[in-house]
């Protein structure tokens, strides 16, 4: 399980309501001119963590996106400690039932399904609704014969509250992944910071095509752990997207700012 | 030995030793009838109640048979397979074709080594991508020649290392559990000591699971989620027991299908008594299995998996569980 250090505003410089400091460069920057960049670091080209909504934002046309299977969401099977206040706080605070939206919409000329995970909501870990939401819009797009695009974000993969059923979620969404293949529903990628654990090694890892995110951090084990395990220090880049695409795991590195250009490009190829 | 097995082993011990003496002083027998009487009396209190945490000790407990022990136990003959034809063998995950009576398997299962060197050797059964790409070779030969696969899982977890990063440990899981759930011939599974998360799932995926008595299987190792939810890793015992990793919890969530009974302490304690009751299993098992057409086993399967999952379906303001 691996999760970056919040972002805490420094109260002295900043107000920040107004101004975000990027987490790269140290430059302080306006909301309004990050918000119309894709928050993306308009100096140093970081990319910020944004949340699935504004996905749905930037890459749909216009008031197109439906969502689909909202109604289920996590139970707390284990009667796990904490989880179910965490799900509440965590509904509070994104606006979400769970740590996906699912739905579809158009992108240029395209009707396509969507799977798209918000790290803000327990980490975007996966567990039971998690995997069924991903399995169920895997039956729609065969059902409608649409693609599917999948943008993720999470930090520690299975959902360690929901214990073995969130582990299992990784056989629930490669059947889904099964199903698009057996019926020849393209499927597409968008691995963003950071794609671990569990969601990295089931349905994230399965893309026809598979693009990441500029400097998104991609893998099975969380750099903290690895650390500890072999007791060094991990080299500058290790498991973000530049080193994934050198290392032959994904097939482009994307600016956000590029992403939906991008798809339709694919689109326009695979599905036309 | 671990703490809570002492009074059974020292009573053990000084049974043996009166045995020894009861040679030249047949008046001891009588004692040792009384002991032995005792030693039952003993075990039954040990062993009744275990907490989870103990469970897990068993699981990984140092003389437990491992997959290399299960495969010489109950295979006639074995060949070994080597290396994923990529990078390299990883000798963590043992995989091969052979013989049980006349029927011919495939087997795949890790293995933690024994011995300091051998250990080391293995990994402590901590496959990286190579292991999971010699599986997915052995898989292929399954269903080439339409022998079923039976797979020993047995592994804290996948490596975390900067080689099984660099090699897509990641995508290598992925894979593997992909090619089990389209497998093409039946896949007995048998959870025999630790199933540490996505590293033991990737061999994993069964028509039907079995998982011995005082096996684990967890999303996190009790350390893990102790360091994570307490801050502190050495209250694993409370971890363990909130994570519901054992075979009894396993059953009830429909992970697996069958628990496997130890002997009495664990499959340490007897080995070739479980090595007889895990080949009975895996014989009357595929007699079963081998009766269905392919098709309906793989529909079958997808079927089991997709059950597996509880969750809340809220529709026009009710909630369900399912
Ligand atoms: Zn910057």
């Amino acid at each position: 399980m691996f999760f970056r250090k919040p972002f805490k505003p420094d109260k002295k410089e900043i107000k920040a309501e107004v101004w975000r400091k990027c987490d790269s460069c140290g430059e302080t920057l306006h909301i309004a001119q990050l918000e119309k960049n894709l928050w993306v670091c308009p100096k140093c080209s970081f990319h910020f963590r944004i949340p699935a909504k504004k996905y749905i934002e930037y890459i749909f046309e216009k008031e197109s996106f439906v969502e689909l299977f909202n109604e289920i969401e996590s139970d707390d099977p284990l009667n796990f400690p904490d989880y179910k206040k965490k799900l509440k706080k965590a509904k509070e605070k994104t606006g979400l039932k769970e740590a996906c939206i699912t739905g579809k919409g158009k992108i240029d000329k395209f009707t396509v399904c969507a799977f798209i995970s918000d790290f803000s909501f327990i980490g975007g870990s996966m567990g039971s609704a998690y995997g069924e939401k991903f399995y169920r819009i895997c039956e729609h797009a065969v059902s409608e014969k649409l693609p599917l695009i999948s943008i993720t974000s999470s930090g520690g993969g299975a959902r360690m509250q929901e214990g073995i059923l969130s582990l299992m979620q990784l056989v629930k969404t490669n059947l889904g992944v099964k199903l698009l293949e057996e019926n020849k529903i393209p499927y597409i990628t968008v691995l963003c910071d950071p794609t671990m654990g569990g969601v990295m090694a089931s349905f994230a890892a399965l893309g026809d095509i598979s693009l990441a995110e500029k400097g998104a951090l991609l893998g099975f084990a969380g750099p903290r752990v690895i650390e500890q395990t072999i007791r060094q220090k991990l080299p500058e880049g290790f498991q973000r997207a530049e080193f994934q695409l050198e290392h032959g795991m994904i097939d482009e590195v994307i600016d956000r700012r590029e992403l939906k250009k991008k798809l339709i490009k694919i689109l326009n190829i695979l599905w036309d | 030995m671990l703490e809570f097995e002492k009074p059974v082993y020292e009573l053990e011990k000084k049974i043996n030793e009166l045995k020894i003496l009861s040679k030249s002083r047949p008046e001891l027998l009588e004692e040792i009838t009384r002991l032995e009487k005792k030693l039952e009396k003993v075990k039954e209190d040990v062993y009744k109640n275990l907490s989870s945490w103990q469970i897990v000790q068993i699981a990984r407990h140092p003389d437990r048979p491992h997959s290399i022990d299960f495969i010489n136990g109950i295979c006639g003959e074995f060949f070994e397979i080597r290396g994923d034809r990529f990078f390299g063998d990883d000798s963590s995950v043992i995989a091969g074709i052979g013989k049980i009576d006349k029927t011919k398997f495939v087997i795949v299962g890790q293995e933690k080594g024994r011995s300091t060197k051998e250990k080391i050797d293995r990994n402590f059964g901590m496959p990286h991508p190579e292991g999971y790409r010699k599986a997915m070779r052995a898989f292929s030969i399954a269903e080439k020649f339409c022998f079923p696969v039976i797979t020993f899982v047995d592994t804290p977890g996948a490596y975390p290392g900067i080689g099984a990063e660099e090699r897509g440990q990641a995508w290598a899981i992925s894979m593997s559990i992909y090619r089990m759930i389209g497998l093409k011939v039946p896949i007995i599974t048998f959870i025999i000591g630790e199933g540490g998360s996505g590293g033991a799932l990737a061999i994993g995926v069964g028509d039907k699971v079995f998982a011995l008595e005082y096996s684990i299987y967890s999303v996190i190792s009790p350390e893990g989620c102790a360091a994570i939810l307490f801050r502190d890793s050495s209250k694993a015992s409370k971890a363990a027991e909130h994570l519901k990793l054992t075979a009894k919890n396993l059953l009830e969530f429909g992970i697996v299908d069958e628990i496997i009974k130890e002997p009495k302490g664990g499959a340490h304690r007897n080995k070739e008594e479980i090595f007889e009751r895990v080949k009975e299993k895996i014989m009357e098992t595929y007699e079963e299995l081998k009766k269905i057409k392919i098709d309906e086993l793989l529909r079958k399967r997808k079927e089991k998996y997709l059950k597996i999952g509880i969750y809340k379906e809220v529709k026009n303001g009710t909630t369900g569980n399912t």
